[in-house]
């Protein structure tokens, strides 16, 4: 069954169903958007139970010729890295469609409510399409498409700033997808074997200048996308303009395409390359994280706030990703998916909060908690998921990354811990500025979470605390696939330095 | 010697102890999750989940005493928590004397604050959500000291962390205790980064970070490793224990409830770094640098805590400063390594139940005194609330070191070990007893004796039975818990397989020479606190001291310090990021964009800019692509 290319198709058909609804039945195409979905997202549960771990890489694999003259395939499969970052996309867009029920109704939208319903559709699709496509062309040509809508779903449904926002974000992405297109097409022709499949590109390309430069071509689309400090000053702007669906959807899953990128494609494509930069890397990612962290402390709206707290936490991941151990890359890949459903979270409380008080300023404020306790208390746990507090998935991730990255560079880890009180700083002085003290006279007929609201967290809340006690179930996807990845870049594994099972073994013999 | 071997264990209670942690958590679930509908009976779940753990652990404790004294550390596994390329974590508790005796005090001295709170607590509209919170941070602290791994003692340790930020800024719409609530988590971050190297250093050199595979292996890895993973354990524990240089959010605690303030901020909670000091006792016996930092730590903080206790007029701070003070005795005594092992437990126990009786007594006090906490406005209430009195009362000379009560047996072992150990360290630590002596004395002469200053308006009463009952309980392992746990060195022979022991025994004497002058000492301090504040009238406002006094009564200026060092220069950091990222790097990116463009200032404007940028960078880039193609030259 070609799972894949169905679950792309219908989220495409969809999109055109609900393009096609009437005008004026902005309801149809709302209900219609969840449905199609929801489908999406049982069909990928489905595709996921028959998804073997312990199986070859490449599962649900799909190669067709597409552009025959080039060695151009339309192919895609997935391994476990690419099926739970899958999974965090279509788990978060019927999310997102629920949560955005009235965002496309403002009055100074420049499109058709069912306009921006379709676009998340055609989204999603192409969200699927970039982390299955196993052809390097294939993947760019989503790289890109992507932008498209969510250019759109910034520039016609966003905020005040909205245009500036767009734009911003558009440039800095097509600058980027720019380079990788160059390095894309001189690894093509650099590799010889004229095709873009990426299973036959893993270690063809010898020479290490030419690895160096390819490197840095895909390199830095992935460090603006992900983006890295310091890539990073369009996602505030971006983040904080977009409709809080929109912002949930670019910080969520399109920024994970550039960490994803990196272990996928720098890593693997380039990993002589990818090891003489790593510590240029590591150090641009010490520094986003601290940097990060730092200015959100500072962030005096909301949504540019949980922007920059991003910001620290892709440091997290580019760290995790170039410290090349089989922790710290897992924890890298598992820190993609919690990060969605963390800042996720907060991204949809903060919207509804603005939905309701009409401000994103944090000092506009105050004392929330004791109007609307359900929403304070979701947004507390929302807000120690972005710290990692244990017993939420987040800190699994986070203290792999650390302990991972720590087992080869102990200095960056430490400075990297420092993240951990930075982030204690920027999310609790929030809480405190807005749902604790007296209440504020603006925010005292502040209603609580609704019935669609609370639809909306719930899930985000449980797979936040669930995986937190038991992250079993992501890891073993997760594994095997890091370390065929580890594998293909060949380095040595961690070792320590008191090895407590040799020592029993010893002591039994 | 050393411990007793951990072996896996299955079936019978003690593989059921997981229900400790599981019943207390579901209480605190279900009280969260079901909202205002279960506001009527809410507490009444939050005391019964609470004492059904407390039986669980009575239950455990009578099987693992059944065990040969060799045998009583058993693991149960749970279930395979963190399986990672290296790193594999399986999530299962350990039982031993050590997590048992923590168990117990958590539950029991839980169990009562529980019962406690029905009554303080009973005209709060958010009672409910007070006990979730109160069984949350039970199941939290249980899992805290029962896991068989760094990494579930992390989650424990952050778990508590949570509850503790929770309950502190209880009262949320008060600026004060949101603030304190807030300033309580990051202080305790930061000793949580400690934490978290340690367990790093831990990994890196045995590859496991479960005590099995790593505390009797711990004589394998170097003097450095050793000192190093000591003394980020340390830093963890300097956090949550609130000890020199990381004390300063204990006092500001005090903003929670106060019942929360005896369980948490005084018998529980910041007792855990007592706990990850002996529980990693392997590792600091190794590095004799590490153990001379811990005593170090505990003689600075006992000494200071009693010294910010004389000054507070505070009924609350005062005790916190107490509590920050007998902490510095336990942590003295856990430097000491396996001779100071068994006392450092046993003082924390009598601690436990002393403190958290004080604390609900200051409760019970303030509850009569329409919540008034200075005790300059108190006086003379012995005769208005004599339950109150006598419990206080007990706790006090317990505190103290009266003979034969709790204190006296359990202090002064610590006095004696730290003597043998280091004389310096002996005559500070009986110093700090002498002052513990004055500011006891004050506290309890100025809150139930003298002349009542009492505002006007206010009526004292005795609290209700729900309130008081506890408060007996509490009192009586205040006066028998200490002689219990030390004669015979029960405390000592009983933890001995979990924490090994020293080459010989300690010798318990009902009276020893440094015995005699430790009372001596402590004597002068009460009988002085007796002539300033039972005899003297205490004047109602506060004169303004000397000023050694007001360097007390700043708390010697740690927070000032904080401020001076981290808090101010973090201000200008952040605002100098926050500029320079508007500025500096967005500034250069968007110049450059504009210069590309060659429309300098058009791109906030793009309304007209846009289609003209759009196309110019497709331009730029592909000129960039052809650029390139000739470089690689083969298409």
């Amino acid at each position: 069954m070609p799972w894949l290319s169905i679950l792309m198709g219908v989220p495409v058909l969809g999109a055109l169903a609900v393009a096609a609804v009437p005008k004026g039945n902005d309801r149809l195409a709302k209900q219609l958007t969840l449905a199609v979905s929801l489908v999406v997202l049982a069909l990928t549960l489905a595709m996921a139970f028959q998804f073997d771990p312990a199986g070859p890489r490449d599962q649900f694999a799909e190669v067709y010729r597409w552009i025959p003259a080039f060695g151009v395939h339309y192919a895609v499969g997935v391994d476990g890295i690419a099926l739970v970052l899958i999974a965090l996309a279509v788990v978060l867009v019927p999310i997102v469609v629920l949560a955005s029920w009235h965002d496309a109704d403002r009055p100074d939208a420049r499109r058709s409510v069912k306009t921006y319903f379709s676009l998340i559709l055609v989204l999603e699709a192409m969200m699927i399409g970039v982390f299955a496509a196993t052809d390097v062309f294939l993947f760019y040509v989503f790289f890109e498409a992507m932008l498209i809508p969510m250019y759109f779903m910034i520039g016609s449904y966003g905020g005040a700033q909205r245009s500036y926002a767009a734009v911003k974000f558009l440039l800095y992405s097509l600058f980027g997808g720019l380079l990788m297109l160059v390095a894309v097409i001189a690894l093509y022709s650099m590799a010889g074997k004229n095709t873009f499949l990426f299973p036959e590109l893993i270690g063809v390309i010898k020479d290490p200048t030419a690895q160096k430069w390819l490197f840095l071509g895909f390199f830095i689309a992935f460090a603006v996308k992900a983006p890295l400090w310091p890539f990073h000053t369009w996602l505030p702007d971006a983040a904080a303009q977009a409709p809080a669906g929109a912002a949930v959807l670019l910080v969520g899953v399109l920024d994970k395409v550039g960490t994803y990128g990196m272990l996928r494609f720098c890593l693997e494509l380039f990993p002589d390359a990818a090891k003489f930069f790593t510590p240029l890397v590591i150090t641009l990612s010490v520094i986003g994280i601290v940097y990060g962290a730092i200015v959100a402390i500072g962030q005096t709206d909301m949504k540019r706030l949980i922007a920059y707290t991003s910001i620290s936490h892709f440091g997290f991941i580019t760290m995790g990703v170039f410290a090349m151990t089989a922790d710290a890359g897992a924890g890298a890949t598992l820190y993609m998916v919690n990060h969605g459903f963390s800042t996720g979270a907060l991204f949809l409380l903060a919207g509804f909060l603005i939905h309701r008080r009409g401000s994103h300023h944090i000092s506009d404020y105050g004392g929330v908690q004791k109007v609307a306790p359900v929403l304070a208390g979701t947004f507390l746990v929302a807000g120690l998921s972005s710290l990692s507090l244990p017993g939420l998935s987040t800190f699994v991730s986070e203290f792999l990354v650390l302990i991972g990255t720590f087992e080869r560079y102990a200095v960056p880890s430490i400075i990297a811990l420092s993240g951990m009180v930075l982030a204690a700083v920027y999310i609790l002085w929030m809480y405190q500025r807005m749902m604790t003290g007296p209440t504020a006279e603006s925010v005292k007929a502040l209603p609580d979470l609704n019935v669609r609201e609370k639809i909306v967290i719930a899930p985000l809340v449980a797979l936040l605390i669930g995986f937190g006690f038991f992250p079993k179930p992501l890891l073993d996807v997760i594994n095997p696939a890091v370390k065929q990845t580890l594998t293909s870049v060949n380095v040595t594994p961690f070792a320590p330095a008191v090895p407590a099972t040799a020592e029993k073994k010893g002591a039994g013999q | 010697m050393e411990p007793a071997e951990i072996v896996q264990h299955s079936g019978g209670v003690i593989g059921a102890s997981w229900l400790m942690i599981a019943l207390p958590l579901l209480g605190a679930a279900i009280l969260l999750l079901t909202g205002r509908r279960s506001d009527r009976a809410g507490h009444l779940l939050g005391v019964a989940m609470s004492l059904a753990s407390f039986v669980v652990a009575v239950l455990v404790f009578f099987e693992l005493i059944g065990l040969g004294a060799d045998s009583r550390r058993r693991v149960v596994e749970l279930y395979d928590f963190l399986p990672s390329g290296s790193l594999d974590v399986k999530m299962g508790l350990l039982l031993d004397p050590l997590s048992i005796s923590f168990a117990l005090l958590i539950t029991g001295v839980g169990s009562l604050i529980h019962i406690y709170s029905i009554g303080y607590m009973a005209h709060d509209p958010n009672r409910r959500r007070f006990f979730a919170y109160l069984n949350l941070f039970v199941a939290a602290m249980l899992l805290l000291v029962l896991a068989d791994n760094y990494l579930g003692l992390y989650i424990g340790w952050e778990g508590v962390g949570l509850a503790s930020y929770l309950l502190i800024g209880f009262w949320q719409h008060k600026p004060s205790a949101a603030v304190a609530a807030k300033k309580a988590f990051i202080v305790n971050r930061v000793g949580d980064m400690g934490l978290a190297l340690g367990i790093f250093v831990i990994f890196t050199t045995f590859g496991t970070i479960s005590y099995a595979g790593t505390l009797p292996l711990a004589g394998n890895a170097s003097t450095g490793t050793l000192t190093l993973i000591s003394l980020a354990l340390l830093l963890g524990a300097c956090g949550k224990s609130a000890q020199v240089p990381l004390q300063s959010w204990l006092l500001d605690a005090m903003e929670g409830p106060t019942p929360v303030s005896a369980l948490i901020h005084a018998a529980t909670m910041v007792t855990a770094g007592v706990y990850l000091v002996v529980r990693s006792g392997a590792f600091f016996e190794g590095a004799p640098t590490a153990q001379l930092v811990v005593t170090i730590v505990g003689v600075v903080t006992l000494l200071a805590g009693a010294i910010i206790g004389t000054a507070k007029d505070d009924i609350k701070k005062a005790l916190a400063g107490s509590t920050m003070s007998q902490i510095g005795y336990m942590m003295l005594a856990a430097g000491l390594g396996p001779a100071g092992y068994a006392v450092a437990i046993a003082h924390l126990i009598a601690h436990g139940f002393f403190k958290a009786s004080m604390f609900l007594g200051a409760g019970s006090v303030m509850h009569a005194m329409n919540d008034e906490v200075n005790m300059r406005r108190y006086g003379g209430l012995a005769s208005v609330m004599k339950i109150t009195w006598i419990t206080f009362g007990l706790g006090y000379l317990a505190i103290i070191g009266f003979p034969l009560l709790s204190g006296y047996w359990t202090k002064d072992g610590i006095i004696e070990a730290a003597m043998e150990h280091n004389q310096i360290l002996g005559w500070l630590a009986v110093l700090g007893a002498g002052i513990t002596g004055f500011y006891m004395s004050r506290l309890f002469f100025m809150t139930f004796h003298g002349r009542r200053r009492w505002e006007e308006g206010v009526h004292p009463h005795e609290s209700p039975a729900v309130m008081t009952w506890p408060l007996i309980i509490l009192s009586i392992g205040s006066v028998f818990g200490g002689a219990f746990l030390i004669l015979g060195n029960r405390m000592f022979e009983f933890l001995a397989p979990a924490v090994g022991r020293p080459e010989e025994a300690p010798t318990v004497h009902a009276i020893s020479t440094i015995g005699l002058v430790t009372l001596a000492v402590v004597a002068v301090g009460a009988v002085y606190a007796w002539l300033r504040y039972g005899r003297a009238a205490v004047p109602e406002v506060a004169p303004r001291g000397s000023f050694l006094t007001t360097f007390a009564r700043r708390d010697l200026y740690g927070d000032a310090l904080n401020e001076a060092l981290f808090m101010r220069p973090g201000q200008w950091l952040t605002r100098i990021a926050v500029f320079f990222d508007n500025r500096g790097i967005d500034g250069l990116v968007n110049g450059l964009a504009a210069a590309i463009g060659g429309t300098s200032g058009r791109l906030r404007r793009v309304q007209t800019g846009f289609v003209r940028s759009y196309a110019l960078s497709i331009f730029f880039g592909a000129a960039l692509l052809v650029g390139a193609w000739f470089v690689v030259g083969n298409l």
